[in-house]
């Protein structure tokens, strides 16, 4: 467990699709990587020196420079047994820890019941972006969800302040929660009360943030900066969740996967000066995750789903490096007898995740005990 | 004469088309159950659609690449339509074929593809999939352009099957790789314009040189298959008529688990989807057929109210009591930015896997979002739909209990069912404020403002987000 002063924080950042591992940390000097990939690999003088037989993609040029500050894990070959390459299957595995059934409760979820099993507070766990990962779901665990930071609050049209808080008062009585209401009534009752107390203290956030940081115009850099307004002010946060889609590039890799990860990576490091001049970065670990990796060979233009990939872990105090193997290219070796294998289950980062970093018991929420990552904290 | 219960049939409108206010809910009840139902599932025997108008008023819709007109025009015809249930079922397919916005040629080619959708959208299954599997946008998405007989892409070979007919664990990946084959060369042309902007439509196009014509195995068969023999073979299958009903009933009737969970989760009424899937094979999944069986079924009947209502749900049905937007407005593209906001960007799902439905649109943003849309638009008292509430409140007499007043509110706001502590919230209220008093130009200004607030009230109570 963590030992600096501020509760740690951590920061999840999803890409959706598939990223593209073996073009992100590149096993630049297997021919096999080459030879699979006519349209696809990268030539070694192009790309960024990473160890003597992996290289950076060069547009992830951010991500290296914080590698080599020594503050980012790289997770070589991450996944879990029987992958079926589908997006829906692969990402609710990833958020529910239940390969072989459908499970409502996500990871985070029962993590944030851990951190806060009152849910006195209803933003220990705050997810930016359109929708709620099921990740962060477990019944009776509030969760805040927010899509725009600027202008979030209940029945914010109604001017008259006398008016609007008799509203209020109704509103509250409606969505007060009722035992045997059934599951979804109860479940908007939580909503709509947490709704009203999230607004409240989410209020007053973007009013509090000064940044030297200009973060660029899109998606994921937006999101990381509202993360960094929301971590910086200081409400109790422990959890964020943010994603990044697009990743899943079956055609034309060449224009898209470069931009995604150019966006990607520029937005993380302007995320961490951002903490870092807030000094406010000691707290944070951002885990980056995909559902799968793709296909060693390309397909002319892109690459179709694969099994096993690879995650990043970021933070000032995480122990930079590589850990696990690179999955072998040879063919013997392969998932599927064509994808990357993997050597680390997901499990175990998250296990190393909740037992090092957040300190929660990590075997009720993984479901299991996995061999994790050591060391991983300096 | 009313023929049918009014609360049945603002529930079938709702469900069927985009929801009704009260006026047209009376005229449709003039008619016997079935009769309505009869007249949604023959869209042709309504007026066509005039979109002269809103084209004219979003100048370039039809030529230039504005997403956002594109989405509103949409909005706009689902508001508008005289032929509901048409609308719903092109809703239906663009939620069941996802394709997105982001990964498109242009905003043209998206609504192309919603046309399409429309034309087939009550016929059978084999037809909506070769229809699907020859569809630029389609083609363009699932990357079946880049399917080559030399170089295979799986995607779509892979979809067609996971998200659009069977559902996971039905095939194999040898079965992936074979459809793939299968729908080799088959791609689209695009026209090249005569000047040096705009475009024209692309069209389906048949590459003989670049397809497999070898032989493939697929589902047990073997033979030369092309695109059209895999849609064959799909649309007999005993999962295909399940997973297609399975969507029906989740669309039209009560909420499912998550389409990740249908292959280790029996539906939640297995009679209901085991009717519709016999439908289904009874009828070469004739789709207008299952849904005649859908809309006259006792369950489909007895789900009031058990649905979460989705984002085009939630805007479209507000928008149709506010009765506003039956001429094009300014704002008309900020109704398409709402669904949005609440998490349904029309024409751009968030993956291939399309939208997450049920309880899963609601979270405490979204929430938020749909208490705000709503608070708004029904407390515009100069719009069509709220004056006519009003009026109807005015002519129950020149005292008006709070009681009384509480009930008519949420009757005339959709025939609203409502718990008890909802309903003694607005009670509360109604009683706070005095009973409503028609007797003079000021009393009838103190009692608009009442209204106004008590009908903003029950908009924003949880009982609205469903329907």
């Amino acid at each position: 467990m963590t030992t600096v002063s501020a509760p740690p924080v951590l920061v999840v950042v999803q890409l959706s699709g598939g990223n593209d591992f073996m073009n992100t940390v590149i096993p630049i000097t297997d021919g096999i990587y080459h030879d699979s990939r006519p349209t696809l690999s990268v030539k070694e003088e192009d790309t960024l020196p990473l160890n003597g037989e992996l290289a950076w993609n060069p547009v992830a040029a951010p991500l290296k420079e914080l590698y080599d500050q020594g503050n980012v894990a790289i997770v070589q070959g991450i996944g879990y047994e029987n992958h079926n390459r589908s997006h829906f299957r692969g990402m609710d595995i990833w958020h529910t820890c239940e390969p072989d059934k459908i499970v409502t409760e996500g990871w985070l979820g029962k993590t944030i019941r851990e951190l806060d099993p009152k849910g006195d507070n209803v933003v220990t766990g705050v997810s930016f972006g359109k929708g709620l990962p099921r990740a962060m779901v477990s019944p009776g665990v509030p969760v805040t969800s927010v899509s725009d930071l600027d202008s979030f609050g209940v029945m914010s049209s109604i001017s008259a302040d006398k008016q609007r808080e008799d509203a209020l008062g109704v509103f509250k009585r409606m969505y007060t929660p009722a035992v045997g209401s059934g599951v979804v009534a109860d479940y908007l009752s939580h909503t709509g009360t947490n709704a009203l107390a999230s607004a409240e203290i989410l209020g007053v956030v973007p009013g509090k943030y000064t940044s030297t940081v200009e973060y660029a115009n899109n998606s994921i850099a937006k999101s990381l900066r509202d993360v960094s307004r929301v971590h910086t002010a200081g409400i109790g946060t422990r959890v964020f969740y943010t994603q990044h889609g697009g990743y899943d590039t079956h055609a034309t890799q060449l224009a898209v996967h470069p931009k995604l990860l150019m966006e990607l990576t520029t937005a993380i490091m302007d995320f961490f000066q951002d903490l870092r001049d807030h000094n406010a970065s000691e707290e944070v670990v951002m885990l980056v995750f995909s559902e799968f990796g793709r296909r060693i060979k390309d397909n002319g233009s892109g690459t179709d789903h694969g099994s096993g990939g690879g995650a990043f872990l970021i933070g000032d105090r995480v122990k930079g490096g590589l850990y696990g193997q690179y999955p072998s290219l040879e063919f013997a070796q392969l998932a599927n007898g064509e994808d990357l294998g993997y050597n680390i289950d997901f499990r175990s980062v998250y296990s190393t995740l909740l037992d090092q970093w957040i300190g929660v018991d990590a075997t009720p929420i993984v479901n299991g005990t996995y061999e994790q990552l050591k060391p991983f904290i300096e | 004469m009313i023929a049918t219960d009014l609360a049945l049939v603002s529930h079938l409108l709702r469900r069927a088309g985009f929801g009704a206010n009260r006026k047209e809910v009376e005229v449709y009840a003039e008619k016997e159950y079935e009769v309505i139902v009869e007249d949604l599932l023959s869209p042709d025997l309504s007026p066509q659609y005039d979109s002269d108008l809103i084209s004219r008023h979003l100048m370039g819709t039809v030529t230039s690449d504005s997403f956002a007109q594109v989405q509103a025009a949409w909005i706009y015809r689902m508001i508008n339509t005289p032929r509901p249930l048409e609308e719903r079922m092109t809703l239906f397919w663009h939620h069941l074929f996802a394709t997105g916005y982001t990964k498109s040629e242009s905003a043209m080619v998206c609504a192309q593809q919603i046309d399409m959708f429309r034309s087939i959208c009550l016929s059978d299954m084999k037809t909506i999939l070769v229809a699907l599997s020859k569809d630029p946008n389609m083609i363009f998405w699932l990357d079946n352009s880049e399917n080559h007989k030399d170089s295979p892409n799986e995607n779509y070979g892979r979809e067609i099957m996971e998200l659009f007919s069977m559902g996971v664990g039905n095939y194999t990946e040898q079965d992936i790789k074979n459809a793939s084959r299968a729908f080799t060369g088959w791609t689209f042309a695009q026209n090249i314009p005569l000047y040096p902007f705009g475009c024209y439509p692309p069209e389906f196009e048949f590459r003989e040189d670049d397809h497999d014509y070898g032989e493939k195995t697929f589902l047990g068969q073997v033979g030369n298959f092309d695109g059209y023999d895999i849609v064959d073979i799909i649309v007999n299958q005993p999962a295909t008529a399940k997973f297609i009903s399975r969507h029906l009933y989740n669309f039209f009737v009560a909420d499912e688990p998550q389409v990740p969970a249908w292959s280790i989760q029996e539906p939640e009424d297995p009679a209901a989807v085991a009717a519709l899937s016999k439908k289904f094979t009874d009828t070469g999944g004739n789709i207008r057929e299952v849904l005649r069986l859908l809309f006259n079924s006792d369950f489909f009947k007895n789900s009031r109210f058990k649905k979460i209502k989705s984002p085009v749900d939630f805007v479209v049905g507000t928008v149709k009591i506010a009765g506003t937007h039956t001429v094009p407005q300014p704002d008309l593209v900020n109704l398409a930015a709402a669904t949005s906001l609440m998490g349904q960007t029309l024409m751009d799902p968030p993956t291939v896997e399309s939208w997450h439905t049920g309880a899963e649109w609601v979270d405490s943003g979204t929430l938020t979002d749909r208490v705000n849309f709503a608070v708004e638009h029904i407390g515009d008292i100069n719009s069509i739909g709220i004056q006519d509430i009003v009026h109807r409140i005015k002519t129950m007499g020149t005292k008006v209990s709070p009681e009384d007043f509480v009930n008519r509110c949420l009757d005339l706001l959709g025939n609203m069912e409502v718990d008890s502590k909802t309903h003694q919230g607005l009670l509360e209220f109604a009683n706070s404020v005095g009973e409503l008093q028609f007797r003079n130009a000021e009393e009838n200004q103190q009692s608009l403002q009442k209204i106004r607030q008590m009908l903003q009230l029950a908009v924003s109570c949880p009982e609205y987000q469903f329907t």
